[in-house]
C-alpha cells in the first residue's frame, strides 16, 4: 500500500530535491558573495583593500569605519611627533599615515536624513495606501475602475522619466533639497504600489467582521481601526518592507534633489572615494552600515514579506 | 424584547429589486424565520432590519421607534452571521465582552456578564481560548454569547447553522430553541433549510424572487398553503400535484381527476374551467386496491417507519409516504386513496390556493 513511493504528485521525488537544493545554493552564493566581499573590505587596511592578487585572509582593522565617521588633513611628520600621545585607535591609524583627524564627517547625518526619509515616506505611503485600499475596497466609488488604474498607471514607466519636470517643480517650490520634498516623492512613487498590494489584502478580509463591529455599537472608523486593521497587519508589514526597500535604495532622484542638507547617504557614499585617495575601505564600510537597517527590518517582518511575495498564489 | 414591524419594503440594487413591498409583524418574543432559497430576498431584508442595507422605500419600526434610516450601532439589535464574523485576533472573552466595550461598561462589570453568558451557553472553560481552534459548535455558541451578551432588543441570524455537519445542526437547532425559550428575545431567523424552519420557528414567511409568498405559524403552512410555490417548497418529499382542466362551483365538495371522483374540502369560491392542480402531501396518500386513480409502482425508498413509494399515474408522478409495512412490488398497479380534508386545490397559472373549507379561519397576520 505504498503509493506514494512509485510517484506522487504532491511529494517531490528525492532526485528533484536535490537539484532544486543545489540550485538554490548556487544562487545563494552568487548573490551573497558580493556582499561578504564588501563586509570584508570595510575591515581591511586601504592597501590590503587594493592588494594584487586580492587578500582574503588578512588582518581585521576598523580603519574603514574611522575615515568613514572622519575627516582628515594631511600633516608633517614633525608637526605630528610634536603632538601629545593619541587617545583612541581611530587618532593613532590616522596619524600612521601622516593625518589628523580634522572633525566628524557627514556620513552619520547623511544617515540620519535616510532613516527620516525613508522611514517617512514609508509610514505616509502604508497610511495613505491603507486608508485608500480600504475605500476602494468596500465603498461603491464612483469610477473605481479607472482611478484604480490611473493608480496604477503611474508605475508604468520609470520614475526617473518624470525628473527634470519634477527638479524644476521643486526648485519653484523651495522644495529641493528638503526632507519633507523627499518624503513626499517617495510617497507618491510608493502610494501606488501600497494602494494595490493593501486592496489585496483588504478585499480578503471579510466583511462581516467590520458588519457585525457596526452592529456590536462601533462606529465604521472603529470597526476599521479595532477589527480591520490587526488583521490588515501582515499586509501593511509586507507592503511597509516593499515600501522601505526601495526609499531607502533610492538613488537617482537623492543625487538629482538632494545636495546638503536633506542628502541621503546613497548619493554620499560614492563621495566618499574622493576624499584623500581612492578609500575603499570606507566606502565599504558605509556600504555596510548601510545595509542594517533593512537587513534588521527585513529578518524581523521575514514571514510577512513572504506572504507579501506569495501573496495571492494560494487563496484561502 | 420587542415587536418587529416591516411596512411596504423594498429594495432595489441596480436594475434588480430583491424585496418587493414586504410588510409583516413579528410578535414580540416570537421566534420568525425567514424560509426561502438563495437570492429570495430573506439575507437582504434581514440586512436592512439590521441596517446593513438601507430600504429603498418602506419602513422598519423596533419596539415602536422608526429606524429605518438608522445606522446599525444605533438600533440596538444584534446579528449572528452565517460564518460567525468572529474577531479572529482576539480570544473567546474579548469576543463575546466586544459590545459591551462599545458601550462603555467598566471591565470588572464586562468580566462578570461575559462570565455569566458564557456559563448560560456551557462554554465558561475555553473562555481565554483563541477562536481559531474551535470547533464548530463553539464557534457557534461564542457568535450566541456575543449577541445575547448584550441584551438587545431582538437577534437576527442568517443561516447560522449553516455550516454545520448535519450532526452539529441537528444539537444547534435544540440548543437554540431552547435558548430562545429561556430568554425569549424576539428572533428573525434566516435559512433554506425547511427542517431547521419548522423545528424551531414559532411563525414562518415563505419566501420567493423578493415576494413573500406566505406568513404563518409552521401548522398553517404546511397544512394550509396558500400557493403551490409554498407546497412545493414545504415537505420532504413535497406535496404531490394531479393536474387536471375543469371549472369549479361555490358549495361543491368533489372535483373529477380524469375520470376519477376525489372529495375535497368544501370550495369556496365559482371557478371558470381553467388548468387547476389537486395537492395531496404524500402522507394524505393511502394504497388502496378499490380506488379508480391507478398508476404503476416504480420504486420505494425505505425510510424505517415509513416508505415513499413512487408511483406514475396518468398525472404525473405521484409519492405517497405509506407504512414500512406495505407490501410494494415495482412494476405492479395500485391505487391511490387521497385524504379528502386535506387536499388544496391551486389554479396553476397563478399558482394560487382555491378557497375551500381547508383555508376557513386560518387568515394570516
Amino acid at each position: 500500500m505504498s503509493l506514494t513511493t512509485a510517484h506522487s504528485v504532491v511529494v517531490p521525488s528525492t532526485t528533484s530535491k536535490r537539484i532544486a537544493a543545489v540550485l538554490i545554493i548556487a544562487y545563494a552564493l552568487i548573490s551573497i558573495v558580493p556582499l561578504l566581499w564588501i563586509f570584508a573590505t570595510s575591515f581591511k587596511t586601504p592597501p590590503d583593500s587594493i592588494a594584487y592578487p586580492p587578500k582574503i585572509l588578512f588582518q581585521p582593522s576598523t580603519e574603514g569605519y574611522c575615515n568613514l565617521f572622519t575627516t582628515r588633513t594631511r600633516q608633517t611628520a614633525e608637526y605630528i611627533a610634536s603632538l601629545p600621545p593619541a587617545t583612541s585607535f581611530c587618532d593613532e591609524v590616522t596619524r600612521k599615515r601622516n593625518m589628523v583627524i580634522a572633525g566628524p564627517s557627514n556620513f552619520l547625518p547623511r544617515f540620519v536624513n535616510s532613516l527620516i526619509i525613508a522611514f517617512g515616506s514609508t509610514f505616509c505611503a502604508v497610511f495613505l495606501g491603507t486608508l485608500a485600499a480600504y475605500g476602494f475596497s468596500r465603498f461603491k466609488v464612483p469610477l473605481a475602475d479607472d482611478l484604480l488604474f490611473f493608480i496604477l498607471s503611474t508605475r508604468m514607466m520609470p520614475p526617473i522619466a518624470v525628473a527634470i519636470p519634477i527638479y524644476l517643480m521643486y526648485r519653484e517650490l523651495g522644495l529641493s533639497d528638503s526632507a519633507l520634498g523627499m518624503i513626499l516623492l517617495y510617497t507618491a512613487v510608493n502610494v501606488s504600489l501600497a494602494v494595490w498590494l493593501l486592496k489585496g489584502f483588504i478585499d480578503e478580509i471579510p466583511r462581516e467582521y467590520e458588519e457585525a463591529a457596526m452592529i456590536d455599537g462601533y462606529t465604521r472608523l472603529q470597526a476599521f481601526w479595532k477589527v480591520v486593521l490587526p488583521q490588515a497587519t501582515t499586509g501593511i508589514a509586507a507592503t511597509a518592507i516593499f515600501c522601505l526597500i526601495f526609499a531607502w535604495n533610492e538613488y537617482a532622484f537623492a543625487a538629482l534633489l538632494t545636495s546638503g542638507t536633506a542628502q541621503t547617504a546613497p548619493p554620499f557614499i560614492p563621495t566618499i572615494i574622493g576624499e584623500g585617495g581612492q578609500d575603499w575601505p570606507a566606502v565599504a564600510a558605509g556600504t555596510t552600515i548601510f545595509l542594517v537597517p533593512i537587513l534588521v527590518f527585513t529578518i524581523l517582518l521575514r514571514k510577512q514579506l513572504l506572504r507579501g511575495i506569495t501573496f495571492g498564489a494560494v487563496r484561502k | 424584547m420587542a415587536e418587529i414591524r416591516v411596512e411596504n419594503l423594498r429594495k432595489e440594487f441596480s436594475g434588480f429589486t430583491a424585496v418587493q413591498n414586504s410588510s409583516f409583524t413579528v410578535d414580540d418574543g416570537d421566534f420568525f424565520v425567514m424560509l426561502g432559497p438563495s437570492g429570495c430576498g430573506k439575507t437582504t431584508t434581514l440586512r436592512m432590519i439590521a441596517g446593513l442595507e438601507l430600504p429603498t422605500s418602506g419602513r422598519i419600526l423596533l419596539g415602536g421607534e422608526d429606524v429605518t434610516m438608522k445606522r446599525a450601532r444605533e438600533r440596538d439589535i444584534a446579528f449572528v452571521f452565517q460564518l460567525f464574523a468572529l474577531y479572529p485576533h482576539m480570544n473567546v472573552r474579548k469576543n463575546i465582552g466586544f459590545p459591551l466595550l462599545a458601550q462603555g461598561m467598566p471591565r470588572a462589570e464586562i468580566k462578570k456578564q461575559v462570565e455569566e453568558v458564557a456559563r448560560l451557553l456551557r462554554i465558561d472553560h475555553i473562555l481565554d481560548r483563541p477562536v481559531s481552534g474551535l470547533a464548530g459548535g463553539d464557534r457557534q455558541r461564542v457568535a450566541l454569547g456575543r449577541a445575547i451578551v448584550r441584551r438587545p432588543l431582538c437577534f437576527l441570524m442568517d443561516e447560522p447553522l449553516g455550516t454545520l455537519d448535519a450532526e452539529f445542526r441537528d444539537l444547534m437547532v435544540h440548543e437554540l430553541r431552547e435558548l430562545h425559550n429561556r430568554i425569549g428575545a424576539t428572533t428573525v431567523y434566516v435559512t433554506h433549510d425547511q427542517l431547521e424552519a419548522m423545528s424551531m420557528a414559532d411563525k414562518i414567511a415563505v419566501m420567493n424572487h423578493g415576494i413573500i409568498e406566505q406568513f404563518g405559524s409552521p401548522r398553517e403552512i404546511y397544512d394550509r398553503p396558500r400557493s403551490m410555490y409554498v407546497a412545493d417548497f414545504m415537505g420532504s418529499p413535497p406535496m404531490n400535484f394531479l393536474r387536471f382542466h375543469s371549472g369549479l362551483v361555490r358549495g361543491a365538495s368533489t372535483v373529477s381527476v380524469h375520470g376519477a371522483e376525489i372529495v375535497v374540502p368544501e370550495i369556496r369560491e365559482d371557478i371558470a374551467p381553467s388548468a387547476l392542480a389537486l395537492g395531496a402531501r404524500p402522507e394524505h396518500i393511502r394504497l388502496d386496491d378499490a380506488s379508480r386513480l391507478r398508476g404503476e409502482v416504480l420504486g420505494a425508498e425505505y425510510l424505517g417507519t415509513t416508505q415513499i413509494v413512487v408511483v406514475r399515474t396518468g398525472d404525473g408522478l405521484v409519492r405517497a409516504r405509506v407504512p414500512a409495512s406495505d407490501q410494494v412490488r415495482t412494476g405492479e398497479t395500485v391505487g391511490l386513496t387521497l385524504s379528502g380534508a386535506h387536499l388544496s386545490l391551486f389554479d396553476t397559472a397563478s399558482g394560487r390556493a382555491i378557497e375551500t373549507a381547508l383555508y376557513e379561519g386560518a387568515r394570516h397576520g
